[in-house]
């Protein structure tokens, strides 16, 4: 699929900035995944059992991951535009 | 369990209702284009909306008031397993920042209002845009169908209607009148009238559950008793079955289940007409994008929504009676926690939050019949004004079918709709999210692999019992060679891309005509702006 830079006039389809962009969309179907890294009950957070407030916490660290996916994406949108310009 | 009407929380609710009728009459108006007779504009708000009024308008579109109820009812019921909820609408989101913003930008390129638009023009297939459309509109029934079981929950609760009331015309009336009023302002006002309620509708929602959040576990002595007691009442064995009745955290043989049902409904959730629908009313790709990043809060309060079900099982909502139903636990919480004026608050929100989706899913059933049938099969020379007409009605005709499916047959045939609903709709994804990255798929192979995922799903989901029911008894079943139970959904989805791929690579060497691709690489990036992408579409576009 992804042709090397510079050669075809059209710039690569896999590049680092996509390709880190891309583990961090990937982290959160790890982690909620591995259902067995999180079925238990301890330790507690406020009287919570742990399989509750883990998932919990996973709605923010997967909300900033697609955050920086989505700032990495847009810059690299943007430094392309200038460029065709 | 019901103690007459509660007269403080009903008017509560009827104050509520009233503003958001008069706010979708009054929406008809709002950001109007001169337009108004394309589709575009009544299905698709004129493809207008920007960063704000995407948020509520998905929001308001995918955690619908079903949701609302079923899942702190599944977690009242079971405990763990009902909480794949939340990571489910955890995955949503990378997902959707990776497929929709290549759907929305081909969409607007060529006009396309549908996922089946989009199908067709990329494979130059009517029978597998048929197949994606039919798919859409059969899913999409059985969802609007519970959101008013959603209402009647609620209904029920504060006495009004339902229950064992004499007359069915007295019984039924509230919820006729409320679908009555739905019914005549999406007719009016399209999209634009959800989109503008939805703002009513999360409001209300988020105050609820933050004031429930917090004021529940105070007087029920905090999570630590509300933990403890749930963690009693899971371990009651049940007589009928032998096995306790829940844990509070998946046992080994229920973690397959579990991840397998999350990941299946995440994929399946943005392959419905109406979380498309509410994707290509946004103005811009960055819009979609944006969204996905700050959507998230929706998983957090369904999160603690969820646990409401522990708190009703704590504090005894429907201890001890046979037979309970499930769906009326939290509404029953509310009225017995809250002051009445906030019960009535709780229950406008709840009532309010089926009619958003409610409205968004009719209208996404109405476009896609419109488009890929009406257009494609009956009446090719269809103008835009003849397009919105038609839309107009089936919106009407989808809701009424609705209505009489609820009113005629029992809660447990639109729950088991909804269900196999999910099943059918991922059988779409590898058209749809294949053909936005690749064009190597046969169009035949997909749609084999789509009957074949069909036929399994609804097989193995007609043969699943449960002591309530001989078929159609849950979701999960053995996986075949992994011997896991799992979500079916996903079995047959695996099952469907193994025949597309095998299928295709048969049909490639046979050199099967392909179809023509109307589409070009440029058209799946292209942004808002750029040439050929306008804001406002030609009348016809696409065609």
């Amino acid at each position: 699929m992804s042709e090397p830079s510079g050669t075809s006039g059209r710039p690569p389809v896999v590049t680092p900035t996509r390709v880190i962009a891309g583990v961090c969309l990937v982290i959160p179907f790890v982690a909620m995944l591995w259902v067995g890294s999180y079925a238990k009950l301890t330790p507690e957070f406020i009287g919570i059992p742990f399989f509750y407030w883990y998932q919990m916490l996973w709605v923010f660290l997967s909300s900033g991951l697609t955050y920086a996916a989505y700032v990495m994406v847009r810059r690299e949108e943007r430094a392309r535009k200038e460029g065709a310009k | 369990m019901k103690d007459g009407v509660n007269g403080v929380a009903l008017a509560v609710f009827i104050f509520f209702f009233l503003v958001v009728t008069v706010l979708g009459f009054l929406a008809a108006r709002w950001r109007r284009a001169e337009n108004a007779l394309h589709l575009d504009e009544w299905g698709l708000g004129g493809r207008s909306f920007g960063s704000w009024i995407t948020w509520f308008l998905l929001g308001g579109d995918l955690y619908t008031a079903y949701t609302f109820v079923a899942v702190p009812a599944a977690v009242y019921a079971a405990g763990a397993s009902g909480f794949f909820a939340v990571p489910y609408t955890i995955l949503v989101y990378p997902l959707i920042f990776t497929f929709l913003p290549r759907l929305w930008s081909v969409s607007h390129k060529h006009g396309y209002v549908t996922t089946s638009d989009f199908v067709r023009g990329r494979f130059g297939s009517k029978g597998l845009s048929l197949a994606v459309a039919v798919t859409g509109i059969l899913a999409t029934m059985p969802y609007i169908a519970l959101q008013l079981v959603g209402i009647q929950a609620v209904l029920d609760v504060m006495g009004v209607g339902g229950g064992e009331s004499s007359n069915w015309f007295i019984k039924d009336l509230p919820l006729l009148i409320a679908f009555g009023v739905l019914a005549a302002y999406t007719y009016s006002s399209g999209l634009r009238a959800p989109a503008l309620i939805a703002f009513v509708k999360d409001t209300l929602i988020y105050i609820v559950i933050a004031v429930a959040i917090i004021y529940i576990p105070i007087k029920l002595g905090g999570f630590d008793d509300i933990f403890a007691k749930a963690g009693d009442a899971y371990a009651q064995v049940n007589p009928a079955t032998g096995k306790p009745r829940g844990s509070l955290a998946p046992g080994d043989t229920a973690q397959w289940a579990y991840g397998t049902l999350a990941l299946g409904s995440a994929l399946a959730l943005f392959m419905y007409p109406h979380s498309i629908t509410a994707v290509l009313s946004s103005r811009s790709r960055d819009v979609i994008r944006r969204n996905t990043t700050v959507l998230p809060l929706y998983s957090l309060m369904l999160g603690l929504l969820a646990m409401l079900g522990f708190m009703a099982l704590a504090s005894g909502v429907g201890a001890g009676v046979t037979g309970y139903n499930g769906q009326l636990a939290i509404p029953q919480l509310f009225e017995n926690m809250f002051p009445s004026w906030f019960a009535g608050v709780a229950f406008a929100a709840i009532g309010i939050g089926a009619l958003v989706p409610a409205a968004i899913m009719s209208i996404a059933a109405a476009n896609l019949f419109t488009r890929n049938i009406y257009k494609d099969f009956l009446k090719p020379d269809a103008t835009p004004a003849q397009e919105t007409q038609v839309s107009k009605v089936v919106s009407l005709l989808v809701k009424v079918g609705a209505l009489v499916f609820v009113l005629t047959m029992d809660k447990t045939v639109a729950i088991n709709f909804q269900l196999l609903g999910g099943i059918w709709i991922l059988q779409t994804f590898p058209a749809l999210v294949g053909g936005l990255f690749t064009r190597w798929f046969h169009r035949w192979a997909l749609l084999a692999g789509w009957a074949v995922g069909m036929a399994y799903g609804t097989w193995v989901a007609y043969g699943v019992a449960s002591p309530a029911q001989k078929h159609f008894g849950g979701s999960s079943d053995t996986i075949p060679v992994i011997g896991q139970i799992g979500y079916i959904g996903l079995t047959a989805f695996v099952l469907n891309v193994v025949v597309t791929v095998v299928l295709t690579f048969v049909l490639r060497a046979l050199k099967a005509p392909e179809g023509v691709d109307e589409t070009s690489k440029a058209d799946f990036t292209a942004d808002a702006g750029d040439p050929g992408v306008q804001k406002d579409l030609p009348v016809g576009a696409g065609h």
